[in-house]
């Protein structure tokens, strides 16, 4: 059977700097991955740390990662040609056929917007696979911005609103917290709306309320959260939240299933 | 079949069986109790009969010899892995009915949540069961509340009564080994009261979750996790990564038992937790152990030995915390 705590090496095929403490980590992988899935990323000595897949291609999985701590740290020390080890993935993930054909809102703070990278890019190259696309995605500062070129790219098929809550004086473009943007988005038929939101559990927290005061329903909500992990296979209990276990039954939840859940 | 020995036969028949199998079982430890003079009674290898504590409950329980309280995953060089070989010989343990109870609780986290756990695999699949039967309840289980007080799900039964040792043999594997003894009908002690009596709470709902309850016991608590390092239903481990000191490149990954009742559990980057209120622990252990688990898998966790109870330095009674959370949502 097969030992799944075995990590493999994986090359550095690319690293992208965003900003001086988030890097996307371009990796050689090769099997099924879906955007919304998670990888325990290690270094021995160091330790794991689960890391959301932040793009996909073919025979390669991006992995952007904040450094905070021990693992992401050492992490930052390596460069294209080095190798990490990688297991996964790992988690249900995005589902994008249960937003095919749907007016679509996709709302993410900060690293929130790694693990929806992969929907948006999906209805970015095929904006005809939904009535609209609409993306709101929020950092604390313009230095803090990540996926910049993206976002760029991304403009020129779905509506973008890239927003930062604190900006200096001359700063061009939207500031405000992303709640801000959310009461006056339109849409055709509101039934046929539906919300993906990621970010820090207080972003998600205001975002959903104020989704909400619009008439939008739980089931045309989902989220992604993020807990303590150890193992990514349901076995070290750090993720457990109610019956739930973050790692196997998610991290991606409808909300009619995420509100259930409790710390 | 069922067998009767006397007692010196049985010694030496176990004496030849500890030569084929690796037999873990209670046993009296001098003096490293909760109350640090107190004797403690834990799992550990054995090779003869008389090593056997049959009376007494053990304080913990069997999982160290399934689960060890820390396993090497790997070792590793800067980019290889090994992984250390796993047990070369069969095992049996020794346990009491509500333990027997506990192992389908482990089988369902390890084997059958999603994922099959190599190590855990590996080593359950060398085990075999010798049940010890309960003649007396013990001081605070609760087996029968929890319907765990008997089982048939055992290998051997092995009783030793005064001069005499009786057997029950179930699998197969053993009957050679206790074929000479003479034909008896055994079976086992099985208590079928406890002192301690629980009623699990019904139609637990949101409101249960906020319970004053957990404020109560909660701020008791003092985070040791003692309670569920001696569960026979705990299944939480934690990754660790340790070098040698002599060889910097090179060193082992780990998995170490944890605790939802200790700081950290839930800690995330940057100093969060999920549980920073000892009331919010207590909550999310009980409720895992009467609730959560019987959610996802149909069944209760808790199998109600009472190790909790028994091991809890501030005297915090989770039987009677269950109990009481009864009566609120009556
Ligand atoms: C499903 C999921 C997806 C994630 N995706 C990303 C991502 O795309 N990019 C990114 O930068 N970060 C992501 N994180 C957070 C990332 O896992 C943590 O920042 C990382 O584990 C910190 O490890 P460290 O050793 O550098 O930090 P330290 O603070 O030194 O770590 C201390 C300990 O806490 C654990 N830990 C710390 N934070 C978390 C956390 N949030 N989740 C689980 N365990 C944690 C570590 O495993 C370690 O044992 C994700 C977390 C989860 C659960
Ligand atoms: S919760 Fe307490 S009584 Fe129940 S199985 Fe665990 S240690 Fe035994
Ligand atoms: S044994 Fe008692 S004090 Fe220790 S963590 Fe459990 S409930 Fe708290
Ligand atoms: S991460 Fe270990 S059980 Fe979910």
């Amino acid at each position: 059977m097969k030992n799944e705590y075995i990590p493999q090496l994986s090359e550095i095929k690319e690293v992208i700097k965003h900003t001086d403490l988030e890097y996307t980590f371009r990796m050689a992988f090769d099997g099924e991955v879906k955007p919304g899935q998670f990888f325990e990323i290690s270094i021995p000595k160091y330790g794991e740390a689960p890391i959301s897949v932040s793009g996909i291609a073919d025979g390669l999985v991006d992995f952007t990662i904040r450094r905070v701590g021990k693992v992401t740290n050492e992490v930052f020390e390596n460069y294209v040609g080095d190798k990490l080890f990688i297991r996964g993935p790992y988690g249900n993930g995005f589902d994008i056929e249960n937003y095919k054909g749907k007016e679509i809102v996709i709302i993410g703070g900060g690293t929130g917007v790694s693990p929806m990278r992969g929907v948006i890019q999906h209805f970015a190259a095929n904006p005809q696979d939904a009535v609209s696309t609409t993306v709101i995605a929020g950092f604390k500062s313009p230095e803090d911005v990540l996926f910049k070129a993206d976002f760029e790219e991304w403009s020129k098929t779905i509506n973008v609103i890239k927003t930062v809550d604190n900006a200096p004086e001359g700063y061009e473009g939207p500031v405000g917290m992303v709640t801000k943007y959310i009461p006056d988005l339109k849409f055709k038929d509101i039934e046929n709306a539906v919300f993906i939101c990621v970010g820090p559990p207080i972003m998600i927290k205001f975002t959903i309320m104020e989704i909400q005061k619009l008439g939008i329903k739980d089931e045309q909500i989902w989220t992604s959260y993020e807990r303590k992990m150890c193992c990514g296979l349901g076995k070290c209990g750090h993720c457990k939240m109610g019956d739930k276990y973050v790692c196997l039954d998610g991290p991606v939840f409808n909300y009619t299933e995420a509100k259930e859940l409790f710390d | 079949m069922g067998y009767k020995f006397s007692k010196d036969e049985m010694a030496k028949i176990f004496a030849k069986l500890a030569q084929d199998y690796d037999v873990f079982a209670p046993v009296v430890k001098k003096g490293d109790g909760t109350f640090s003079d107190v004797d403690v009674v834990r799992y550990d290898q054995v090779t003869s009969l008389d090593e056997i504590e049959f009376n007494k409950k053990s304080d913990y329980s069997f999982k160290e010899a399934l689960l060890p309280i820390n396993e090497t995953l790997f070792y590793f060089t800067e980019d290889e892995t090994t992984v250390p070989k796993g047990p070369e010989k069969k095992r049996l343990i020794f346990l009491r009915s509500c333990d027997i109870h506990a192992v389908k609780r482990l089988d369902q986290i390890y084997l059958d949540n999603k994922f099959e756990d190599f190590y855990y695999k590996r080593t359950r699949e060398m085990v075999r069961f010798v049940l010890m039967g309960c003649p007396n309840t013990c001081e605070n289980g609760f087996c029968a509340s929890m319907g765990t007080n008997e089982t048939n799900q055992y290998d051997l039964y092995i009783k030793v009564n005064g001069d005499n040792a009786f057997v029950d043999v179930k699998n197969d594997e053993f009957t050679e080994t206790f074929k000479n003894g003479a034909l008896e009908d055994v079976k086992p002690d099985f208590v079928k009261e406890n002192k301690v009596k629980v009623t699990l709470p019904k139609n637990i709902t949101k409101e249960t979750m906020s319970s004053e309850l957990f404020k109560e016991y909660g701020s008791r608590c003092i985070n040791c996790g003692r309670c569920n390092f001696v569960c026979p239903t705990c299944t939480c481990f934690s990754m660790q990564d340790i070098f040698y000191k002599d060889n910097e490149k090179v060193g082992e990954r780990r998995r170490v038992w944890a605790s939802c009742q200790v700081d950290g559990y839930t800690e995330i980057a940057g100093g969060h937790g999920f549980r920073n209120d000892n009331s919010d622990r207590m909550r999310f252990k009980v409720m895992h152990k009467i609730h959560d688990f019987e959610q996802r898998f149909g069944y209760q966790m808790c199998v109600g030995c009472g190790r909790c109870d028994d091991v809890c330095p501030e005297y915090i009674s989770y039987s009677t915390l269950i109990n009481k959370l009864a009566k609120e949502c009556e």
